[in-house]
């Protein structure tokens, strides 16, 4: 073919794009999925709306914060979790680059932060008020941590700032970091058969909250400029004197040329957008039920026709 | 070589010797004990010191994806790859690709390894296979497992072909092949986590990620057997083809290569046993299968269906290992040609029916064609039961034990470790050195450790090194007790082989989380499940080491009136000694890779920051933190090995 065919070609593929919704391309839609269930059944939740709409998809598993390097690449189409928190750096860093942008946010609000599990509050009822925590911080002792409380953070690459906030507001705990989200569950886990107290670093929407109840530690309210600007909370010397967000987002990226390539799916994935409980019952059918992720996202369109079905047209 | 030098070194030599290793020695504790009067820049690494490595090597990266344009030829590369894959793919699980054939249904599958094994090794390991494709089903994890040999059915082949060509190469250049040693040595110490950040980078992740890191991680042992195997061919040999009008590539084709046959199979096998290794550290960039969903069970804390998975892996890898054993002890068979066809061809025949009677029942009963998650009979629930109990019930025991080692133990060493200026670690390692090997050895030993101050991670080595010392430790506690107790006779040592074997081909990551419910995440956690690790070559080589006694050695002693003690300590013990050296290596070695992999339960120490580069897909600082593991290895490797070849009694 021609350089000259191949234009008309394109151009003339562009044109029935704009008219004709099923122009999509026959090749796979690449989703990724992370190693943590919402997100997996939350993956073929999109995934078999767009094979209903007639699109071959595909799944691949990677690495939650390098996806981004991929998603812009266009290894993988889109990614439908992306949390500020955890992956806005990433995110950010990666849209500077060039390649991907974000395609709305979902209802769902994200929050990280301390957290702890309800046997926890019988061991220490002032909760959840941090000052009430600090003051059981023996509780919280460990032999690594000697007569200072614990608090089980997440990995060191999610940055999370807990030991300033440590050394902010004064607290006598010491931040020590699992390294990984499987570490902090096999700990928590391990706490709940011996009904030991712990506090660790938690998030939600997330499946720990139907496995374990709990809640978050309350801190001096975030403010904007908290971790910049030390006269911003109370501690007039410190930055990071003050909680996480409590209403961080949780967005849709996709790579630059989905549009131009499924431009049905495209146009459904900016109509998806799901709640904090919708997403905790994705976590619950498979880390309670039971259930492989591909049926758990079958079971979840099943039941739940009435919110997706808006999203196609 | 170093024997001779050892024992025949005119004592002029030994004497000059002896003086350094306690001058440096002498400095050594000098500089630790008058430490607060020391200029800092021999408490730690000055900042003049510290090379900017990772950005060299980032830039250099840089230049060679995007000046030289290398990624699109590693991309390319790729596609070629892809499609394979594709192939395998939609054979084995149906994956929507050409050519449209897939799935073979799993009653074939396991008909055919059945005829494979019996072929290869008799009934024993018909059953063996046909047995293991069973359970794979029987489990619900057949989709899994397919995903996981679609890739390694492309992978193993792949790094066999390339590890052959290197390695005739190597053989016919004699440069090349000095070239080649370092990498390799390099190579093989580097942590699997260095080398999957390029790969990110230049391939992308996926199937053909995992299936391209694969090839990366098992191609060194294929290079190393395939050379060995081809400078182990007699010149009688050779002769004998030369005479019978040979070319060159007749020599290498008809001569050589079937002469080296035995040793190169064995890389074969060594091949497949690393593809097994990498099914899950590979699903970190795409790898489906097994791998990911093991990574997807225990974080959702099922431990009881994450050993099932577990299992199948190690039922897999002791199927291939058997099957690529039988095929290299294997003389080839000369078929006389007046047989009839169907002789000559019985178990062909024998597979053709089997099959077709299998595909065609599996049309008439679909649940011999797939079983479903649903169907399978997983006793996962079961294992996590007991778990819980056996947790509990010893509750005031491991909790008694974090306590007592993180106080009276971990604090202490891990202080010491990072209290010494790294100007003393250097002489202390150079006089280790000279004591070992003489003036060559203390060189090496400072290079290495060199490279790790002038690579700014000096505190973190620390650490790791710190960890790996205390498991070895507390690995040789119960590894040599146990190895003795083994080799009391033959089945009991079988059996602990057998654990070792089982112990070292189960997924490591499993360990982690029980390691963690036990202990906490801490570094008891980390050092409990590097102890596990470490114990496994401690054992074995200390078997091997006291079985490899000979008889008539240990009979000459009883006779001269020996009592067993006296027969244990001065005849059992120094003549198995190197051997028992060799373990000790290789239990650094095995430390070193799983402390990287530990730092999923929470460390400081190198592995931590690899996981960031990972994440950050950082090659270059990756790369620096790899060869930091890598050097300490080395290093050991060099000492024991010295040591070992100068203790060994000279014939």
């Amino acid at each position: 073919m021609t350089r000259m065919n191949m234009l008309m070609a394109s151009a003339a593929v562009a044109a029935m794009t704009a008219t004709i919704a099923s122009a999509d391309s026959s090749e796979p839609i690449v989703i990724p999925t992370h190693n943590w269930s919402s997100q997996i059944v939350m993956s073929h939740i999109v995934g078999q709306i767009f094979e209903t709409a007639g699109n071959s998809v595909e799944y691949v598993s990677t690495d939650s914060q390098a996806v981004y390097e991929s998603i812009r690449l266009g290894d993988v189409a889109l990614g439908v979790e992306v949390w500020e928190g955890a992956y806005g750096a990433s995110f950010d860093a990666a849209v500077a680059k060039g390649g991907l942008h974000s395609v709305g946010e979902h209802d769902a609000v994200t929050r990280e932060d301390w957290w702890y599990p309800m046997w926890t509050k019988e061991a220490c009822p002032g909760l959840p008020d941090w000052e009430a925590l600090n003051d059981c911080a023996a509780i919280f002792a460990t032999p690594e941590t000697g007569d200072k409380g614990r608090l089980l953070g997440g990995p060191v690459d999610w940055l999370k700032h807990d030991q300033e906030r440590v050394d902010a507001l004064g607290m006598d705990f010491v931040v020590i970091n699992a390294g990984s989200a499987a570490a902090l569950w096999a700990s928590l886990a391990a706490a709940e058969r011996t009904q030991e107290p712990i506090v660790i670093f938690n998030w939600t929407p997330n499946f720990a909250e139907a496995v374990w109840p709990g809640e978050f530690v309350e801190f001096p309210a975030w403010e904007t400029g908290c971790d910049t600007d030390p006269a911003i909370g109370p501690n007039p010397d410190a930055t990071f004197d003050c909680g996480n967000p409590a209403d961080g987002y949780l967005k849709k990226a996709a790579w630059d040329g989905m549009e131009g390539k499924w431009p049905t799916a495209y146009a459904v994935l900016t109509n998806v957008s799901f709640t904090n409980p919708q997403i905790a019952e994705m976590a619950r059918l498979v880390d309670i039920d039971g259930m492989e992720p591909e049926d758990a996202a079958a079971h979840w369109l099943d039941q739940n026709a009435d919110v997706w079905s808006g999203w196609t047209d | 070589m170093s024997s001779i030098e050892a024992h025949a070194s005119p004592p002029g030599v030994r004497a000059r010797r002896l003086s350094m290793v306690v001058v440096l020695m002498a400095a050594a504790i000098a500089m630790a004990l008058g430490r607060d009067m020391l200029p800092a820049s021999l408490m730690r690494p000055p900042d003049w010191m510290i090379l900017p490595l990772a950005d060299w090597i980032n830039a250099f990266f840089d230049f060679l994806r995007d000046d030289l344009g290398l990624l699109a030829v590693t991309r390319s590369v790729a596609g070629g790859v892809e499609a394979l894959l594709d192939v395998t793919a939609n054979l084995l699980y149906g994956k929507n690709r050409w050519p449209w054939l897939g799935p073979i249904p799993w009653s074939v599958i396991a008909v055919t390894a059945a005829v494979i094994g019996y072929a290869l090794g008799g009934a024993k390991l018909a059953f063996l296979a046909c047995g293991t494709f069973l359970w794979i089903a029987l489990m619900g994890q057949w989709t899994w497992a397919m995903e996981t040999l679609s890739v390694i059915v492309v992978a193993a082949p792949v790094s066999v072909l390339l590890g052959l060509l290197v390695g005739v190469a190597a053989w016919r250049s004699r440069r090349l092949a000095a070239l080649l040693n370092p990498i390799l040595n390099i190579a093989q110490s580097l942590p699997h986590f260095a080398y999957m950040i390029p790969v990110v980078v230049f391939i992308g992740v996926g199937p053909k990620a995992g299936a391209i890191v694969t090839i990366i991680f098992s191609v060194p042992p294929m290079i190393r057997m395939t050379l060995l195997g081809l400078q182990k061919v007699p010149d009688e040999v050779v002769e004998s083809g030369k005479m019978c009008g040979a070319t060159g590539w007749q020599l290498l084709l008809r001569t050589r290569l079937p002469t080296a046959r035995t040793d190169i199979l064995i890389g074969v096998n060594q091949v497949i046993m690393q593809c097994l290794a990498m099914v899950v550290l590979a699903s970190f960039i795409g790898m489906p299968g097994l791998g990911q969903k093991l990574l997807q069970l225990l974080q959702a804390l099922r431990i009881g269906q994450s050993v099932e998975i577990g299992l199948t892996i190690v039922l897999l890898a002791i199927t291939l290992d058997r099957f690529t054993r039988a095929w290299a002890l294997r003389q080839p068979v000369h078929v006389p040609r007046v047989m009839p066809w169907h002789e000559r061809f019985r178990l062909p025949l024998i597979w053709l029916g089997l099959v077709t009677v299998a595909a065609g029942l599996s049309q008439v009963f679909p649940l011999l064609a797939e079983i479903g998650r649903v169907q399978g009979f997983s006793f996962g629930a079961a294992i996590d039961a007991v778990m819980d109990r056996v947790i509990v019930a010893i509750y005031p025991v491991t909790d008694w034990l974090h306590w007592f080692l993180i106080v009276w133990v971990f604090i202490p060493v891990r202080d010491a470790f990072l209290w010494m200026p790294f100007a003393a670690v250097l002489s202390l390692l150079a006089a280790v050195g000279y004591a070992v090997g003489g003036r060559r050895s203390a060189l090496i030993c400072v290079a290495f450790f060199g490279y790790i101050a002038i690579s700014g991670w000096w505190d973190r080595t620390m650490i790791t090194a710190y960890t790996v010392v205390v498991s070895v430790a507390i690995a040789a506690v119960f590894a040599f007790p146990t190895a003795i107790w083994a080799t009391g006779n033959a089945v009991r040592s079988r059996r602990v082989l057998l654990v070792c074997d089982t112990v070292q081909t189960f997924p490591s990551f499993i360990y982690l989380i029980p390691m963690i419910m036990l202990f906490g995440a801490n570094d008891v956690a980390v050092v409990g499940a590097v102890v596990l690790f470490a114990a496994v070559p401690l054992i074995r080589y200390t078997i091997e080491g006291i079985r490899g006694v000979p008889v008539a050695l240990v009979e000459a002693a009883g006779m001269s009136g020996a009592t067993r003690r006296q027969i244990r300590r001065h005849v059992l013990w120094p003549v198995a000694l190197p051997t028992i050296m060799v373990g000790v290596n290789q239990a650094v070695m095995f430390s070193l890779f799983m402390v990287i992999i530990a730092a999923f339960i929470g460390t400081q120490d190198l592995g931590q920051e690899m996981q960031r580069a990972l994440s950050s897909a950082d090659v270059g600082k990756g790369l620096v933190l790899g060869l930091a593991v890598a050097t300490i290895g080395l290093m050991v490797d060099h000492l024991i090995m010295k040591w070992a070849s100068s203790v060994r009694p000279a014939n």
